[in-house]
């Protein structure tokens, strides 16, 4: 049976289910609990689950996220909220040194079965210190998993998918998405977090994207339609690991694409791509890979000039044509 | 450069007149072994077959070998970068800690950790951790764990420097532990030095035991060049945590004599005030200690002295002769193989 539901319900439907089904699951963040999350999406669960599965956090993201790390190895499944992917910059010690590194620094005899949950990205006018698109970061770290959910069935299977995972798994859920509507299943079954997924099917040209930004290369291909051209859309899903061969096997039959990526250009996960499609399939390019990205400057708070920073439809359309 | 007065430590608390000769012994053993080790180790990284950071932990051997004896075997144990003390008097051999700095495949860590990293989860060793002040949120979270499973006899022991005591991590994690009722037994080794960095050169409140309190943690102030004092305490302290399921934090004062690595040039102290530590060499005082209660002979010194000797030998043999992991198997350790999912 499917109910419809939004990004931040059926986020907290997994989370419902998840400590239902193993007594090992809590969630610990900031304002987890007696607020019911910065964003609502453990609203109610406090009352429902009890202080102990449910802990509110004081703001001390290292410490918190290291005892998730510490929870995880003696034998309990935490999911750390870090209330926004800004404040994980105080968490990176944690994760870095020590999520990252246990297992194989000690040879293989330790995992992390941490699962840690924070919002990203911006377009929400919070200004440069609240707008950060840093997945790609993460997604450099060998060690941990990286999910960017883009819909409401990813929101909530990835969490169940994510707590089978004997490592850490890192999800970002874009702070614009959470009132985005979608169906899941009652009993919410474990998503595939192996692969990239084809949202659009087309011939012309391959737009690659994750998280809130697919929307918006969603859109463009939308309106390239109208003007003839067939764009496919590869929403990533999965930015560690990184399935390549969904992205090699589209850019072999298109022959063209354009990256779609909320962060900066410069060091960006975009630049991954790109050097991948280079690396490997050099041969099938039509055209230079292009990349979609924000502009490089601290997220203004003023609403015009954030438009102009982020990627839009407009500007991914302009992007594709330049290169047909 | 800090001249910090040898009275500022405060005195070993009671001699025990009746101690069993066997344990008191042991102990000796299991500093001299500590000793020897540490020494052995700096004469193989002289011929380059230790590479990287070596911390010696030459003069705290007090600390280790007197709280390892408050832990059982299901407790669990949280170290610094500075971890070959407690890792041998945790029990973990020789052999695989010598072949760890080798970066042997036998090693504790199969030779991905090091001197820093050592590890061994039969022995609930959960690591030597080399962020300064790393370890000690993973320390709260392994008692949260406890708590949460109702492992009510279980404590975590947390073992970490002065230094990593000016890290906001010390203070959430102290924070952390007290607010959410959790078993953790903080061990302060205070050997005066961060690196180079003195105690009051980094503090403006040099008493750890301070901080602790308010954090609204229990502590206690501990001379940590005598092994009988530490034992004793670290007893008190860890009945304390596993009674009451609260943390307790204890700080053990003592001193390295070693550089801070083998990279150090030790410029930043006096051999002066090195040389007023030395007189509280922690064997040699407890060996004194023995010699005057006629508990230890000069026979039984030189006895321990030589199969300490032999197990040394055999572990540098041990570690020369084993084999390196095949290079092929480079990643093999990053992520846990599906056949680990649950």
């Amino acid at each position: 049976m499917k109910k419809k539901v939004t990004y931040r319900e059926a986020i907290r439907a997994a989370l419902r289910q998840a400590m239902r089904d193993d007594s090992r699951v809590f969630l610990m963040g900031e304002d987890v609990g007696r607020y019911g999350g910065a964003f609502a999406v453990s609203l109610g669960l406090l009352q429902e689950l009890g202080p102990e599965r449910i802990r509110d956090a004081p703001l001390s993201e290292s410490t918190f996220l290291g005892a998730g790390i510490g929870a995880a190895l003696g034998g309990m499944r935490p999911i750390v909220e870090i209330m926004t992917i800004n404040f994980s910059l105080l968490a990176l010690d944690q994760i870095v040194n020590n999520a990252a590194t246990l297992r194989h620094m000690s040879g293989g005899q330790l995992s992390v079965p941490l699962v840690v949950r924070m919002a990203s990205g911006g377009g929400r006018q919070m200004a440069a210190q609240h707008s950060h698109s840093l997945e790609g970061w993460y997604a450099h770290i060998p060690g941990i998993k990286v999910l960017t959910p883009a819909n409401v069935m990813d929101a909530a299977g990835m969490l169940i998918a994510a707590l089978r995972e004997p490592d850490p798994v890192f999800i970002f859920e874009h702070a614009t998405l959470y009132p985005l509507e979608g169906e899941i299943e009652e009993k919410i079954a474990p998503a595939d977090i192996s692969k990239a997924a084809i949202c659009r099917v087309g011939k012309d040209i391959t737009l690659i994207s994750y998280s809130a930004s697919l929307l918006k290369a969603l859109q463009a291909a939308d309106s390239l339609a109208k003007d003839g051209i067939e764009a496919e859309v590869i929403d990533l899903r999965v930015l560690r690991p990184l399935d390549t061969a969904t992205i090699l096997a589209s850019v072999s039959k298109t022959h063209r694409a354009v990256i779609v990526d909320e962060a900066w250009r410069t060091g960006s996960f975009a630049a991954e791509i790109s050097a991948q499609i280079m690396e490997q399939a050099f041969d099938e390019l039509d055209a230079p890979v292009s990349r979609v990205c924000s502009a490089e400057v601290p997220m203004p708070y003023a609403i015009h000039l954030e438009t102009a920073a982020l990627p839009q439809p407009d500007t991914i359309v302009t992007a594709v044509r330049n290169l047909m | 450069m800090a001249e910090v007065p040898l009275s500022s430590a405060p005195k070993v608390e009671v001699i025990k007149q009746d101690q069993d000769r066997e344990h008191a012994l042991f102990l000796l053993r299991e500093m001299l072994r500590i000793r020897r080790f540490e020494e052995k180790a700096a004469e193989v990284y002289t011929l380059g077959k230790i590479r990287g950071f070596l911390h010696l932990y030459i003069g705290e051997e007090a600390v280790a070998v007197g709280a390892m004896q408050a832990l059982t075997a299901n407790d669990r144990i949280v170290a610094t970068y500075r971890e070959h003390g407690q890792a041998l008097a945790r029990g973990i051999s020789a052999n695989s800690l010598m072949a760890e700095m080798y970066g042997k495949i036998t090693g504790c860590s199969h030779g991905h950790g090091g001197s820093m990293h050592f590890f061994d989860i039969s022995r609930r060793f959960y690591g030597g951790y080399a962020i300064v002040g790393g370890g000690l949120p993973v320390a709260v979270g392994l008692a949260l764990a406890d708590k949460l499973q109702h492992n009510e006899k279980t404590i975590t022991a947390c073992f970490f420097g002065d230094g990593a005591a000016a890290e906001g991590e010390f203070y959430e994690s102290l924070n952390l532990a007290a607010l959410w009722k959790l078993p953790v037994l903080f061990l302060c080794e205070n050997n005066l030095y961060a690196m180079g960095t003195a105690l009051d050169r980094a503090f403006a409140q040099t008493n750890i035991c301070l901080k602790a309190q308010a954090q609204g943690i229990e502590s206690e102030s501990v001379d940590g060049m005598s092994i009988l004092a530490v034992e004793a305490a670290t007893h008190r302290a860890a009945e304390a945590v596993r009674s009451t399921g609260r943390p307790f934090l204890l700080e053990l004062h003592t001193y390295r004599f070693r550089a801070h690595s083998m990279a150090d040039p030790d410029l930043y102290r006096t051999k002066k005030e090195i040389a007023e530590w030395q007189v509280r060499d922690p064997i040699k005082v407890f060996e004194q200690h023995l010699r005057e209660r006629g508990l230890l002979t000069d026979a039984d010194l030189a006895s321990l002295e030589s199969a300490i000797a032999h197990e040394l030998d055999e572990a540098v043999q041990f570690a020369d002769s084993s084999p390196w992991e095949p290079v092929e198997d480079l990643t093999r350790d990053v992520c846990t193989p599906e056949a680990g999912k649950s």
